[in-house]
């Protein structure tokens, strides 16, 4: 008990420091390997809620695919982020009079919102016991909620296509690979030219 | 401690065997070892010669469309985990829904092969 006690601890502390320096650091790919700790962190603390599937997961996706994308955006920007800081002073009263209001507003909708207690239980599967957490997640994920289930596919296919129509481009003037034409050769092809010592062809 | 718990104690020892030794190294090197820092000592250098020019170069966006690509097909995956631990209980309606889940994404592969996503230059 202590042990899980001590984790949860170490972890939660590790999570919010670290969450903390993904905003504070100056130099974005620090704030990006700050923040693959944070979701590492945030795998221990659902491991220890008993959550190991969201914990592999965090691992596997974000830290394995996320993370990446991300060091690819701060690497593909090209901000010079000493430049961007120069407006700070300027606008630092407007903008934290937006924060506010915004905070404001988060803490009035969920203040004056009334929830049942029994709402989450009614509204969710409840965990049946006995199973592991990736097989009750899968017992009711394709059969139940099929049609999110092909929705979730639907979005995948979006975000394929979106990503290649924005970022895709034919450029001219480069040599593809064509590999029917290139297994087509054969040796008739190929013209063997004696070339003299000294001229060239 | 419960027993899901106690599965992961060895993670969480090799956590901590990992984290004092990489620790016990960086700090073992500090104070051990004889540091006598000069300019020419600290200054970065690739392969003997001085930098050439800042690390921080823009990069192409066809890493970033990679990048996205991989993650598509790395949630795929992240959908077959359960479906293959549960494959028994589902039945054949399981079954299918992951055939057709699997066919939309087929869908998008043909068409981002046919449009030469994946093709290098």
């Amino acid at each position: 008990m202590i042990v899980q006690a001590l984790s949860f601890y170490v972890f939660a502390a590790v999570l919010i420091v670290s969450g903390v320096l993904v905003v504070a650091n100056r130099n974005p790919v620090y704030s990006v390997l700050f923040l693959i700790l944070t979701f590492f962190n945030a795998a221990g603390l659902f491991v220890l809620l008993g959550a190991e599937f969201l914990a592999m997961m965090l691992v596997v996706v974000y830290v394995g695919a996320v993370a990446v994308l991300f060091l690819f955006v701060v690497m593909m920007l090209d901000i010079n982020f000493a430049e961007l800081r120069q407006g700070f002073v300027r606008y630092a009263g407007i903008g934290a009079v937006v924060g506010i209001v915004l905070v404001a507003e988060i803490i009035f909708v969920v203040s004056s919102g009334a929830m049942s207690p029994a709402a989450g239980a009614l509204g969710g599967s409840p965990m049946p016991a006995g199973v592991t957490n990736t097989e009750a997640l899968g017992n009711i994920l394709y059969t139940d909620y099929f049609y999110l289930f092909q929705a979730a596919g639907v979005v995948l296919l979006i975000a394929m296509i979106g990503a290649i129509v924005l970022t895709h481009r034919e450029r001219e003037g480069v040599r593809r690979q064509r590999i029917a034409a290139q297994l087509a050769r054969d040796r008739r092809s190929v013209e063997i030219k004696k070339v003299p010592t000294g001229t060239g062809i | 401690m419960n027993e899901l718990l106690r599965e992961y104690l060895p993670v969480l020892i090799f956590i901590i065997v990992a984290a004092g030794l990489s620790g016990i190294m960086v700090i073992a090197s500090l104070v051990l070892a004889r540091q006598k820092p000069d300019s020419e000592k600290l200054s970065p250098y690739e392969c003997g010669f001085e930098a050439f020019d800042d690390a921080r170069r823009q990069f192409d966006v066809r890493f970033y469309l990679v990048s996205i690509l991989f993650i598509i097909f790395d949630l795929e995956v992240a959908f077959l985990f359960p479906w293959a631990v549960s494959l028994s209980n589902i039945g054949m309606f399981g079954f299918w829904s992951m055939m057709i889940f699997l066919g939309v994404l087929t869908i998008g592969f043909i068409y981002e092969w046919k449009k030469g996503a994946l093709e290098w230059e």
